[in-house]
């Protein structure tokens, strides 16, 4: 158990910098998931609390040690791989021993220990397999009870679920969860995928380009990116991005959207919007669940617009609507049995209470 | 049903089958063709070995069927197996091989290991000018081999021609860098995670290589210990040019050397000695075929 901190870490590959100086508090017992599209330095910067990488700048902490010259035998943690990495000449009860045994633990208390790892996550009757006999999710469990029963100070995930099918997968990351929740230990976890780190995260680290873009609670990230990509990045389907000009009426502001269409600016956003009058280079960011069907009367904070619709997709439980705004396709979700079928027209209601300003020149979220 | 759709139906699965059947008719027809037609080539030499082996010199020289045996007889075997002199060139052969072996895979073992897996200054360069060091034929080495050896000799005193222990050091300039590179092609198979879990486990890269890497590259590693095998077992060229009195010769060599007088050439004995001395490869290749098959596909798919 223990803190994790990184200070100004940077990563060198040749030339090309694939993290770019990061700084990140991870606190003792939490669970942080890295995310990220793909080359955006995640998995490097596992690697490197992992020892795996050399940091080319800044340092890691472990407990409070800096462990930059540490071989990774000595870091004290445990890594659970995306394709498993198990022994595959060996049991699972010898795969998931092997650290201590090569460590001279005793017998009975690797026994022990192997033993309460594999009730923790359900596979006792397996221990004796080789790892060809197991299914693809009994082999990350012995990928984690392999991590559990070294009891390290910190559990480290690069995209565990990824090799599993999309059912398989949903399963296995409420057992890490639970696992997490049974042993405490903390964990750093990277994955590409937002729906995982929102629903497993104490908290999410956005990464894009080498950098951070935002640490926060799901929550939080969900309801108020600080930034154009992690707004786009987190949500599914994503969050509309609509060009927009800021325009001052009589004691309020007017969101004009390019290509007539126009909201009033919710009041207790009038203050921080001002500055952005008649400035070019805006977007509204509006999520598709903020763009519902229209009904009379109208919630407050609501305000209707007439579009016609391109394509519908029935979900069953909703149903997503696509139309266009001057080009840029928009995503909103309504009642299955609001009446939306492909081409018809349609009033829709805007949330803009749960907006968000874009400013487009610093990808900030105003 | 009626008998006439039951007839109905057999003629169309059997016409289906037929057509199927008739395609791998022809191909084992063809694969038979060819597999009799290379067992023929290859298992001749060695039957007309045991034939002629089985004869008495006299018989051999009489101008009978060769293909025949007329007064079938051991003394062959016996006189040479009772021929201190073959027990001494066996002997030699069995300990130049398995010292080669040993140090063949001591040596190529864990510098394929280097090669594929600790990433440094020059390591691809170096694993490419392994496979060329191959390449070279043993017929260009010996020349400039028994030169160094000569210079060696008058520098330290220490003599090195003529010494069946200096095959060992000879022997492995074929093996080892053709079983590094096996080795190399095996190890480079293995998932890089694979030693990355070893290491955050705590391994160093010596139990790295001795607790994951061999077991899971046996068969590779059976089929590198074959060929050194097979190469130390059967090499002539060396030995003919380093060795020469009769106490110091390999069994290739020595069955040559010894059984052939001047213009005399007592076939019955050379036949038997080179049956002999195929007999220890075979009992090998007998017991870990079903490994080196393994070892010789396992690196065709991930897995």
């Amino acid at each position: 158990m223990a803190e994790v901190t990184l200070n100004k870490v940077v990563k060198f590959y040749d030339n090309v910098e694939a993290v770019r100086g990061i700084d990140l508090g991870i606190k003792d017992q939490e669970f942080v998931v890295l995310v990220g599209p793909s080359g955006c330095g995640k998995s490097t910067t596992l690697r490197m609390i992992a020892g795996l990488e050399e940091i080319s700048g800044g340092e890691i902490l472990i407990a409070g040690d800096v462990v930059n010259d540490v071989p990774p035998k000595d870091r004290d943690i445990a890594m659970v791989f995306q394709n498993y990495a198990l022994y595959p000449h060996m049991t699972v009860f010898e795969n998931m021993s092997f650290g201590l045994r090569l460590k001279r633990f005793p017998k009975d208390e690797i026994k022990r220990r192997v033993d309460e790892a594999a009730r923790i996550l359900d596979i006792t009757e397996l221990l004796d397999r080789k790892p060809k006999a197991l299914s693809g999710g009994q082999r990350q469990r012995v990928a984690m009870g392999r991590a559990i029963v070294r009891d390290p100070k910190v559990f480290l995930f690069d995209e565990p679920l990824s090799n599993l099918d999309a059912k398989l997968r949903v399963q296995m990351r409420t057992e890490i969860k639970k696992v997490h929740q049974k042993v405490r230990t903390t964990t750093v976890y990277v994955t590409h995928d937002q729906v995982e780190a929102m629903t497993l995260a104490d908290r999410v680290v956005v990464m894009n380009g080498g950098r951070i873009e935002q640490v926060g609670e799901p929550n939080d990230l969900y309801h108020a990116p600080a930034t154009r990509f992690v707004a786009g990045f987190i949500g599914s389907p994503a969050m509309n991005f609509i060009p927009c000009a800021i325009e001052k009426t009589a004691g309020a502001l007017r969101l004009v959207l390019h290509g007539g269409l126009g909201f009033d600016v919710p009041a207790d956003r009038t203050k921080r919007y001002e500055a952005f009058v008649g400035k070019p280079g805006l977007s509204l960011g509006l999520r598709p669940e903020h763009i519902t069907d229209a009904r009379s009367p109208l919630e407050p904070g609501q305000q209707a617009m007439e579009v016609d619709l391109t394509v519908t997709e029935p979900m069953g439980m909703e149903t997503l609507v696509y139309f266009g705004i001057n080009g840029t396709e928009i995503c909103g979700r309504v009642r299955p049995d609001a009446g939306a079928r492909n081409g018809g027209r349609m009033t829709l209601a805007a949330q803009l209470n749960h907006m968000h300003l874009i400013d487009e020149s610093s990808g900030l979220v105003v | 049903m009626t008998s006439a759709a039951i007839t109905a139906g057999k003629a169309g699965t059997g016409r289906k089958l037929n057509s199927m059947s008739r395609d791998r008719a022809w191909a084992l027809r063809w694969s038979y063709f060819f597999l009799i037609l290379f067992a023929l080539f290859f298992l001749t030499p060695p039957i007309y070995m045991l034939i002629t082996s089985l004869k008495s010199s006299a018989e051999i020289s009489a101008a009978t069927n060769p293909w025949w045996v007329y007064a079938p007889t051991l003394s062959n075997y016996k006189e040479l197996l009772g021929s201190s002199q073959y027990q001494i060139f066996f002997r030699n052969s069995a300990l130049v091989s398995i010292f080669v072996v040993t140090l063949t895979m001591l040596i190529s073992v864990p510098a394929a290991f280097a090669l594929s897996r600790m990433k440094f200054w020059g390591s691809a360069t170096l694993a490419t000018g392994v496979f060329l060091t191959y390449l070279i034929p043993e017929t260009l080495l010996f020349l400039p081999l028994f030169k160094m050896f000569v210079t060696f000799t008058e520098l330290t005193g220490i003599e090195l021609i003529n010494r069946w222990w200096v095959l060992l050091l000879v022997y492995p300039t074929l093996t080892v860098p053709f079983c590094t590179w096996i080795m190399i092609g095996y190890f480079a198979s293995i998932p890089k995670e694979l030693d990355e879990a070893a290491l955050i486990d705590g391994a160093g890269w010596f139990q790295t290589l001795t607790r994951i890497f061999i077991p899971v590259a046996l068969p590779g590693l059976i089929a590198a210990t074959i060929f050194a095998f097979t190469v130390s077992w059967a090499q002539f060229l060396y030995p003919l040019a380093f060795t020469t009195s009769t106490d110091q010769l390999v069994l290739p060599v020595g069955i040559i050397t010894t059984l052939i007088k001047g213009d005399v050439f007592n076939w019955g004995q050379i036949m038997t000695g080179a049956l002999l001395g195929a007999a220890p490869p075979l009992i090998i290749y007998a017991f870990l075929m079903d490994y080196y098959i393994a070892g010789l596909t396992a690196g065709a798919t991930k897995g």
